[in-house]
């Protein structure tokens, strides 16, 4: 044996996992979903998706981004099938020609929540006049800043206000991640923050019942989250999976998908509520 | 703070209970940075010998290229790669996107540069005197390629421990080309981000612990291998 065998061993080896990888990759009966991450965060897929699995034996694969780069992903002909929440870049995408089929499904709403203490005294009161009264006492504000459902939704909440929406100010805080972790920089900031109540109910179980950061403003009409289903335009994506995309946002419509959904509880509170059509 | 304790403990508890998610991120990552370590090695080995061993005008402007692409953000790859393989991409029809070979070209496109500039500098700081030697000796362009590396393996040795490492740590490229899916392509650190967007820092911790341990059976290997090859 040569002095060189180690070095052609290691190649030999790496050629074969190599081999091994490639062959992994074959396709299947699979669905691939671009989602949001307030569906994943809160373990809603993973209870959902092994349902569905069952019943259609179709497999979902999905990856859980913020609306902006799931909207892409549609775009981009990527993904199959899309289930985000920001209706408004829904119904442009749809209108653009890169979706079609959208299909209401569940909603869960916003609250806005802050320290116990409230500097800015916004308990109970409307959105707009909680978001008026944060600006003028310049009470630390954490925004997810990343384009998401979550952040569009916000950013109308301050254009309702009829003032400016904030991006420099210094207690305006934007932090580019996801939910929670703005949770917790609202936290650590002793500050306020928008969030969908799911998310929020993941993050009182994080801190076993008693967080920090407790709901200050809710149940306005304007804080509705809607979370729809759409199938990518197969006419611009001839690799789309049309019919499993389908079958798909039928289960999540239907008797079955719905009552799951409404059964899905986290702390023994309900998060999302089935509004299917 | 007591996370960091907590996450020590967990990390103990996933590795010796073998839980189910964790082994199939540890497998996905083994799988992916061994695939791209392969092709980065296959590809850079040569080309960190030509650009080491030979003089050729415009060489230190060549050098100076592979060493600021030591500094490839992972997240600029990733968002290429993604560019490329798309179904909207040039090469979307084969069908990447979201598979660990996906990830894995990305991350031989990280590894490519730090291979091929160690093993450059490894080739350079050897000897003049050998190829000299080897030469008169009758040796032939292969066997001239094969002898240097061979007295240069320490050196390569190093270029792909240093390679690994940053292969198996990084996130930016395993994020955007992989996407994180459940049971495919969610790798370590994917996890890693995941468990920690979800507020779980005691499991991020936990997991980070565990592919620190790779790390260190990755290096153990190297080392008896080291030992070896003598």
């Amino acid at each position: 044996m040569s002095r060189r065998f180690p070095i052609l061993g290691f190649a030999a080896v790496f050629a074969l996992v190599l081999l091994a990888v490639a062959g992994s990759a074959h396709a299947q009966q699979t669905l691939m979903m671009a989602t949001t991450t307030s569906t994943d965060d809160t373990g809603l897929l993973d209870y959902l998706v092994p349902e569905f699995t069952r019943d259609s034996g179709i497999e979902l694969k999905w990856t859980a981004t913020g609306t902006g780069k799931a909207l892409k992903l549609g775009e981009n002909c990527d993904v199959d099938v899309l289930l985000v929440h920001a209706p408004p870049a829904e119904q442009k995408f749809v209108a653009d020609g890169f979706g079609i089929n959208r299909r209401q499904v569940m909603y869960n709403d916003f609250v806005i929540i802050g320290p116990a203490a409230d500097p800015a005294a916004i308990k109970g009161k409307s959105v707009r006049e909680a978001l008026s009264a944060v600006r003028e006492k310049q009470s630390i504000f954490t925004s997810r800043g990343d384009k998401s459902g979550t952040h569009q939704q916000e950013m109308a909440l301050w254009r309702d206000t009829g003032g400016p929406i904030p991006e420099k100010e210094p207690w305006y805080v934007q932090t580019g991640q996801g939910m929670l972790n703005t949770i917790n920089v609202a936290a650590e900031r002793n500050g306020y923050t928008m969030t969908d109540r799911g998310t929020y109910i993941k993050y009182e179980a994080n801190h076993q019942g008693n967080p920090p950061l407790k709901i200050l403003v809710e149940g306005d009409q304007i804080l509705l989250n809607q979370y729809s289903v759409i199938t990518v335009n197969p006419t611009r994506c001839a690799n789309a999976k049309v019919d499993l995309a389908d079958t798909f946002a039928q289960w999540m419509a239907g008797e079955r998908g719905q009552k799951l959904i409404g059964d899905f509880k986290l702390l023994d509170k309900q998060l999302f509520t089935p509004n299917a059509q | 703070m007591e996370f960091i304790f907590e996450g020590i403990l967990q990390a103990f508890v996933l590795l010796w209970g073998a839980d189910a998610e964790t082994l199939s991120a540890v497998t996905a990552t083994v799988k992916v940075s061994s695939a791209s370590m392969a092709v980065s090695l296959v590809l850079g080995l040569p080309l960190g010998f030509w650009l080491g061993y030979h003089r050729f005008p415009g060489k230190r402007a060549v050098r100076t290229l592979v060493d600021t692409l030591l500094s490839l953000p992972t997240v600029l790859v990733g968002l290429i790669v993604y560019a490329l393989i798309s179904q909207r991409g040039p090469l979307g029809p084969m069908g990447l996107l979201f598979t660990l070979p996906g990830i894995a070209v990305g991350q031989a496109i990280l590894a490519l540069p730090v291979v091929v500039a160690l093993t450059a500098t490894a080739v350079e700081s050897m000897d003049r005197q050998l190829s000299v030697t080897l030469r008169s000796l009758g040796a032939d362009r292969r066997q001239l390629l094969l002898s240097t590396l061979w007295e240069a393996r320490f050196g390569i040795l190093a270029a792909a421990v240093t390679a690994y490492g940053r292969v198996m740590t990084e996130v930016g490229i395993s994020m955007m080309v992989g996407g994180n899916i459940k049971w495919h392509t969610r790798t370590m650190t994917t996890a890693i981000a995941l468990e920690t967007n979800k507020g779980m820092f005691a499991m991020g911790v936990a997991l980070g612990l565990v592919l620190l341990a790779i790390a260190f059976a990755v290096n153990i290997s190297v080392s008896f291998l080291r030992r070896h090859a003598r």
